[in-house]
């Protein structure tokens, strides 16, 4: 190579330095393995915020999907509600439930929220914040989707899209209950 | 409404920015001043816009505008005033405003220096400065737009990040953006050089101060942010080369090795196609540096916002450094050096060791930041190297650089002969190893403490010896002590302004090192009355406090601090804000000259029987605060216009 090329070579030398940063779109921080998956999830009873009574127990033998929110969580609880409500009303009757837990929150705020967004699914309030804790909650939203023996198969940080929840139900639905 | 004002502002500045880039390049290849004259309307014209864009945005955290995204994220209703004003820019969208308007200001302030020079840069340098305005004003229309709707409104706001709760906030992010965007006017100046083609020194010329000042506010910024590290994050350190810290200090070791190189191409005519890389480089990191805390590419203690605004900082900093580098590979034949190195024995070699060591240090720590996404694109596994990696590496460059700061200044031109070296160094050689002689003798066991000591006395012999002679010089002329010293300062300010920078790192230096060496620490738990004991200090636990603050809820203990005689009650806290998952840790500290006493509430008991605290003293910690004032005031004083000639 000639002098006058090589000096290309100073333009040339960004390109491996750019390259890898962009391969760092390709990889998600946020993936935190959890411990939980595959282990049993945990039960709890709680109220709605209706002031029903609400067990996880009771859902055994459906395929549930659980999810922690706040009405102070924009805007991903806010892009996720629609979802969860839309999908919620498709696969009730394939025997899945939806079950929202609001953490870390005011009733009213949170009532308003559930009104706002016309939900139709049960959510109860984790007033003492075990059910967070035994779930290892790092921040809403968080989902976890739960087989009809009541383990732990998947999680999703961050707003649930239609596409993840269909992807975990689907595979959960189709499993024979052994 | 107020949203769709502001919406509408930045898109009206971002149609100027690009008019006026594009008139300026225009007027400047055409010949033609009205063009140019335009392109200085629609700086002006960008700046009004901008401002407007901020105060809307202001006003509405003002008022609880929940209705925009960005105010409900950010504030509360239990928020206080002060906090809804910095919480403009305590998050991604706002941040881009400030930094957005500085630019703006810069660009202005340019314009009003440098447009009755008329120098063929000019019109060169508004281009680039509008090009990347209204790069950053395209993120705001497109990428990160802060004045989005929320639907439906909610009826409370999430509320800032806890952390960004203090005093430090409203200064560290302005100074340090204050640094980032004023290194693009050295950058726009390299670029109009490499375009036009002039390539000698005017760029630099114009451009020195210029980047002292963004050099100033890079250390400013650095030095706040250790603070706010120290006594907000409570975990009793000030540094810990987390990736945030490392994208603010990359740029500041190459703009530092840009303002040693520079003196060199001044005096000997040679690296200039290394200042002009220099200065790509740093205008190119504080990009990255954006890019890095905006991405979410690698996560971070402090990675405060995310979005897809990475994709469009990554496009720009290629756009940038393939453009610029092309530029200089275009020019090569105008860069060759008209000077020669004659000796290593000289200052020229002594700076160009000195860039080299700054470099190597800054590939360093770029090196570590990356190193997870390194690790996972070629072995698939998220490594991170810590601080341990980063010391080891940095530490002796750093004592190299240090070495190199008594060295560089004294040392003769072209060629040290032996009467320079020995009337220079000869008892600042002799005063560094008694010293360290001394140091061994007293009972200092690191030999890394004691190296790095024996050289800050070295170094700050080679200063006095410097000055003294020059003051005697001038008492020989008959002046009298002190005006002489006081002269001194003034007629020389870019000397020895850098001379107290150096001066401020040696005793950042000491700080460091003190606190490295002789910290001490210890965690227990303490029923109510109970007392531990560290480093002569009598640590008693007198209860807990709980209290409900308009937007958190705070548990604090008591703990009287005495050695003999009570010095202080000290309370420490927890602060449990419901937007967070876990509290947010209140250090209490008392800070000395010699050691602090510092503080961190753990786990408690409800009742307020028991409390677990770390109770931490360390040693000589404030002097990195009193050696950054003494740093910053040094860049100020080489900042001053030269009495000379005429500024």
């Amino acid at each position: 190579m000639t002098p006058r090329l090589l000096r290309w070579l100073i333009p040339l030398s960004a390109v491996p330095v750019l390259a890898l940063l962009a391969y760092g779109f390709r990889v998600n921080p946020r993936d935190i393995p959890s411990p939980l998956v595959g282990r049993p999830a945990s039960a709890f009873a709680l109220q709605t915020l209706e002031g029903a009574p609400l067990a996880l127990e009771a859902q055994r033998g459906k395929v549930v999907v659980l999810n922690f929110w706040a009405s102070w969580c924009y805007p991903a609880c806010y892009e996720e509600a629609p979802v969860l409500e839309r999908n919620w009303r498709a696969y009730r009757d394939r025997g899945v439930v939806v079950i929202g837990v609001d953490i870390q929150d005011k009733l009213e705020a949170a009532q308003k929220f559930t009104r706002d967004f016309g939900l139709s699914f049960p959510n109860a309030r984790d007033t003492t914040g075990k059910v967070s804790v035994d779930y290892g909650v790092y921040g809403v939203p968080e989902t976890f989707f739960i087989d009809r023996r009541g383990r732990i198969r998947a999680k999703h940080v961050g707003a649930v899209t239609d596409e993840a929840f269909r992807l975990n139900v689907e595979k959960l639905l189709s499993e024979t209950t052994g | 409404m107020i949203p769709e004002l502001g919406s509408a502002a930045a898109i009206v500045a971002l149609a100027l920015a690009l008019w006026g880039a594009v008139a300026a390049a225009t007027g400047a290849r055409t010949g033609r001043p009205a063009l140019v004259l335009s392109a200085q309307h629609a700086a002006l014209g960008v700046f009004v816009l901008v401002t407007a864009c901020f105060a809307l945005l202001t006003y509405a955290f003002l008022i609880f505008d929940f209705s925009v995204r960005y105010v409900a994220i950010n504030t509360n209703l239990g928020t206080p005033f002060y906090y809804r004003i910095t919480g403009v820019w305590g998050a991604l969208e706002g941040s881009i405003i400030l930094w957005t308007w500085m630019l703006a200001l810069y660009t202005l302030i340019v314009i009003l220096r440098h447009r009755e020079s008329a120098h063929e840069l000019y019109p060169w340098v508004l281009t680039v400065m509008l090009s990347v305005m209204a790069f950053f004003l395209l993120v705001i229309t497109v990428a990160a737009p802060p004045f989005a709707r929320l639907t439906p409104v909610p009826a409370d706001g999430r509320g800032l990040n806890p952390l960004l709760e203090d005093t430090g906030m409203i200064t560290h992010p302005v100074a340090l953006y204050l640094g980032f965007t004023g290194v693009t006017v050295p950058f726009a100046f390299a670029l109009a050089a490499l375009i036009t083609g002039r390539v000698g020194d005017a760029w630099i010329t114009l451009t020195r101060r210029w980047t002292i000042i963004a050099w100033y506010f890079l250390s400013l910024g650095l030095l706040i942010g250790g603070w706010w590290s120290y006594h907000v994050l409570g975990w009793g350190g000030y540094w810990a080369w987390d990736p945030v810290e490392n994208a603010a200090f990359m740029p500041w070791l190459t703009a530092t090795a840009f303002l040693h190189s520079v003196m060199v191409q001044e005096r000997r005519r040679m690296l200039k196609l290394w200042n002009l890389w220099l200065v790509i480089l740093t205008f190119g990191l504080t990009l990255f540096g954006t890019f890095l805390t905006r991405s979410g590419v690698i996560a971070s203690v402090h990675a405060f916002t995310q979005g897809s605004i990475g994709v469009f900082f990554l496009s720009f900093l290629a756009l940038v450094l393939l453009t610029a580098l092309a530029l200089l590979a275009w020019r090569w034949d105008a860069l060759s050096a008209q000077g020669e190195l004659d000796s290593v024995v000289s200052r020229e070699s002594a700076f160009l060791l000195n860039n080299v060591l700054l470099i190597a240090a800054a590939f360093t720590v770029f090196f570590g930041t990356v190193f997870p996404l390194l690790s996972e694109a070629v072995r698939g596994v998220k490594v991170s190297v810590g601080a341990p990696f980063f010391n080891q590496v940095n530490v002796p460059l750093f004592l190299a650089l240090i070495f190199l700061m008594g060295v560089g200044p004294l040392i003769a031109w072209r060629r040290a002969s032996p009467d320079n070296l020995r009337r220079s160094f000869l008892w600042p050689v002799a005063v560094g190893v008694a010293a360290a002689a001394l140091f061994s003798a007293l009972g200092i066991r690191s030999t890394l403490a004691v190296l790095a000591l024996a050289l800050t006395v070295f170094v700050a012999a080679t200063i006095a010896v410097d000055f003294s002679r020059a003051t005697r010089a001038r008492l020989r002329m008959g002046e009298r002590l002190l005006p002489a010293m006081g002269g001194l300062l003034r007629r020389h300010n870019r000397r020895y302004g850098g001379f107290v920078v150096h001066l401020g790192i040696l005793i950042v230096t000491l700080g460091v090192t003190g606190s490295q060496a002789w910290s001490v620490q210890t965690e227990t738990t303490l029923r109510r009355g109970e007392a531990a004991e560290l480093a002569g200090y009598r640590v008693r636990f007198d209860g807990l406090t709980a209290t409900e603050e308009s937007n958190h809820f705070k548990v604090a203990g008591a703990f009287t601090v005495s050695n003999g005689r009570v010095l202080s009650v000290l309370r420490p806290a927890k602060k449990f804000y419901p937007q967070e998952q876990s509290p947010i840790a209140g250090v209490d500290y008392r800070l000395g000259f010699g050691e602090d006493v510092y503080l961190v509430l753990g786990d408690f008991a409800r009742d307020g029987s028991e409390a677990t605290v770390k109770l931490q003293v360390n040693r000589l910690v404030s002097w990195i605060w009193i050696g950054g004032a003494v740093l910053t005031l040094g860049a100020l004083l080489a900042i001053l216009p030269d009495r000379k000639k005429p500024a």
